[in-house]
């Protein structure tokens, strides 16, 4: 009996010892550590934890309250990351970051009916930004049809603002993710009067040649590239190993990483990526993070990520969540929030360029200014280029704005045929 | 030459080239299975740990740095120095005979009678263990490898084809990776060799004894268990070849083990037991994938190249259900 006891109380303890104390402020991670993808998975993961991990150690928490991180493995893989949510969403959990598209369209009902927020941010369903029909989930500062109009805009500008008989070309990976700038693109083709021409390429991309002849042959102008994993860095080898002129092929965001481009050695130079956020570790924030979290042994990782694109990414998801859950404190006048107090929060995110600064991170990334209605935030993308000899990115235009008037439309018409299907009633926002 | 025509050849062209990449992955399947008659799970993996291993020895990595570092609190990543890659090729080597040896000894040796899908969920285990020890080893980040090989484009190639198009025709020449060159004749040297080690040596016919007959073979004092280490430690050889030439295409990574996905359709069509067949198997998905992909994918949505290579094997396998050059296998009852 006494034995029995002994295991019991045992266990309990092993319990209280891992789940977070009720008080914290709990943020799962949906990392991947392991896995094909996991060269990605682990800076962003780094980052995401190290900046909570500041938080708490040089701030003391989020006014005053700790963040417990809640790390699952979801190896990218869609039913481990459902998973991931389902054992994790009762330990209190503010927000889910899924770092996967698919993830997050199968996050969607759930989340919603379970009244946690989801910020997919830069990723995931697109028309999510529609606050009306999808009040749980946010994708600021930007989309992915956001990101293809930016690319467009960015090559009419390199063209004399002229598209007229060019060619684009898409090179995309063959899923949810891949196909998402498709309308995009060819409403803008037939908006510009350029010709786009699509090439799919299957998980994982390890072989890519069949694609790169077709292009080879037929010479588009331009390559933009919505890639992920190795499937970045088999295209941009090809790219190069076919001399395609490098500065005329842009990816999306998640094909802009040292990791994407340093295989390819010389032949990416000159290779450009649209970018949400900024890019090298030349800001205050990061001195910070070296004093409080990475030299102090504190950090995620062994640290040697920081100031690279997925580490700063990480750390700018973590950052955009504490400044939300700051903002929801305001407004319910507690620090002790619930998910919905959470949302709220997301909803009123207001971060101008001076808490920028004081934040530590100046011009990092554009003005955000989310609303009951619009949870796509600014919808602003700068492009990037990558420096083969310095083995640096750095950001060769300012942030630009996307063309509203037709990814607005495409929003609408997507949420709406959405909220048909799901029979979702929009709720009333003010404006 | 109509330039379309010189299209369609160059297609074939480069489906061959990426049939003999593919054949590289396979033959490391093929050695195995014909030895020993597991099917080995493991092989992209051991492609993967390969390479993992040699770019690790080359940049003078520290093995279980991270562990290291975790347990002592130390900041150990480097050793300082870096290998020429002869040197790193021939201590990848050594390391995969050691590896080829713990797993006779550990796994191997304990299954000899075995059920065949006993020894086929060995090799499972062994792959999944090998992932892990492999990312604890030397990491999960992505590795550039860089061994000497050129890569890209043969300009030669392109200004000879160049001629012959027609006159006046905008035609830049046929492309071929300077790589895919490269994998070809190490592939011709390398089936070349293991044929020769098959059929002229002591050590091959003795394989070739276990091969038919286990226990036949112990009765006339064949060692089974030098014989799987040698097996294992081609096999691994095998495996650094196929993980230098992909992971010179896309930098050493852990989507580099998904490459046997590649294999199955070409042992599928080759046959499981045939070194000659994994290249013949190779050569023709190689160049009906790029060639379905290039003239049917535009009018079904694209990207059929994965799953047409197992269309195209299940095809054979209807009318050869032991593949081109398998052996048939007739039992009497």
């Amino acid at each position: 009996m006494r034995f029995k006891l002994l295991v019991a109380s045992a266990a309990a303890a092993m319990v209280m010892g891992t789940a977070p104390a009720l008080a914290d402020l709990v943020f799962p991670s949906l990392s991947y550590r392991t896995g094909p993808y996991a060269p990605n998975g682990i800076p962003f993961a780094d980052g995401y934890a190290d900046y909570f991990t500041l938080i708490n150690e040089r701030d003391g928490g989020i006014e005053g309250q700790k963040i417990t991180l809640v790390e699952c493995e979801t190896g990218y893989n869609t039913e481990k990351g459902v998973e991931c949510y389902e054992s994790t969403k009762g330990q209190g959990a503010l927000l889910y970051q899924p770092l996967s598209t698919g993830i997050t369209y199968q996050l969607i009902p759930k989340a919603t009916a379970d009244g946690i927020p989801v910020h997919s941010m830069g990723y995931g369903r697109t028309s999510a930004a529609n606050g009306k029909v999808f009040p749980w989930v946010f994708n600021y500062p930007g989309t992915y049809w956001d990101a293809a109009s930016i690319i467009v805009k960015h090559i009419s500008d390199q063209e004399g603002g002229d598209l007229n008989g060019k060619k684009i070309a898409l090179v995309y990976h063959n899923s949810a993710y891949g196909k998402e700038p498709i309308r995009t693109l060819e409403e803008l083709a037939k908006k510009h009067g350029y010709e786009l021409s699509l090439y799919p390429v299957d998980h994982p991309g390890q072989e890519q040649k069949a694609t790169w002849l077709q292009i080879r042959k037929e010479r588009p102008d331009y390559v933009t590239m919505w890639g992920w994993g190795v499937m970045n860095q088999v295209a941009i080898q090809e790219a190069a190993n076919i001399r395609f002129p490098m500065d005329h092929f842009i990816g999306v965001w998640w094909s802009a990483s040292e990791n994407d481009v340093l295989p390819a050695g010389d032949g990416a130079n000159g290779y450009k990526a649209i970018a949400f956020h900024g890019v090298g570790a030349d800001f205050p924030l990061f001195d910070d993070l070296k004093k409080h979290v990475i030299d102090a042994g504190k950090a995620a990782g062994d640290g040697s990520h920081l100031g690279e694109v997925l580490y700063n990414r990480g750390v700018y998801a973590a950052m955009l969540a504490v400044e939300a859950a700051r903002t929801a404190m305001k407004l319910h006048n507690t620090t002790d929030i619930t998910p919905a107090m959470m949302r709220d929060g997301m909803e009123a995110l207001v971060l101008d360029n001076a808490r920028m600064a004081e934040i530590g991170l100046p011009d990092f990334g554009p003005e955000i200014n989310v609303t009951c209605s619009n949870h796509g935030g600014p919808g602003l993308g700068a492009i990037s280029q990558w420096d083969a000899n310095s083995k640096t990115w750095s950001l060769v235009t300012d942030f630009m704005g996307a063309d509203r008037e037709v990814v607005d439309a495409l929003i609408m018409e997507d949420s709406e045929a959405y909220a048909a299907e799901n029979n979702i009633e929009p709720v009333a926002c003010g404006s | 030459m109509n330039v379309e025509f010189l299209f369609f050849l160059e297609t074939v062209l480069n489906g061959l080239m990426a049939g003999v990449m593919y054949a590289l992955v396979a033959l490391g399947f093929a050695l195995i299975f014909k030895a020993s008659g597991i099917f080995n799970f493991a092989q992209g993996v051991m492609a993967l740990f390969a390479a993992l291993t040699l770019v690790g020895l080359q940049t003078g990595q520290v093995p279980f740095a991270h562990l290291i570092n975790a347990i002592f609190g130390t900041e150990v990543h480097h050793f300082g120095w870096e290998l020429p890659a002869i040197v790193a090729i021939a201590g990848t080597l050594v390391v995969m005979v050691a590896f080829a040896y713990l797993f006779e000894g550990l796994v191997l040796k304990h299954l000899v009678n075995q059920e065949p899908i006993i020894l086929f969920m060995a090799t499972i285990g062994l792959a999944y263990f090998l992932e892990g020890f492999g990312d604890l080893m030397w990491g999960a980040d992505i590795k550039p490898m860089d061994v000497g090989i050129p890569s890209g484009g043969s300009f030669w190639w392109e200004d000879v084809t160049r001629e012959w198009a027609p006159e006046g025709s905008d035609y830049f020449g046929m492309y071929v990776d300077k790589l895919d060159v490269v994998a070809a004749i190490v592939a011709v040297v390398l089936v070349s060799g293991l044929v020769a080690f098959s059929q002229y040596t002591k050590f091959g016919r003795a394989l070739r004894a276990v091969a038919d007959d286990h226990q036949a073979a112990l009765s006339v004092g064949i060692s089974l268990r030098t014989i799987w280490v040698v097996v294992w430690s081609i096999a691994g050889f095998v495996a650094l070849v196929a993980g230098i030439m992909w992971g010179a295409k896309s930098g050493v990574q852990f989507s580099l083990s998904l490459i046997a996905l590649k294999a199955l359709p070409v042992l599928i069509l080759g046959g499981f037991t045939s070194i000659p067949g994994a290249i013949v198997g190779g050569l023709i998905i190689g160049v009906g994938e790029k060639l379905a992909e290039l003239y049917i994918g535009p009018l079904v949505g694209g990207a059929i190249e994965n799953w047409f290579a197992y269309v195209v094997a299940l095809v054979f396998l209807l009318f050869r259900p032991q593949g081109l050059f398998g052996e048939r296998i007739i039992e009497r009852i």
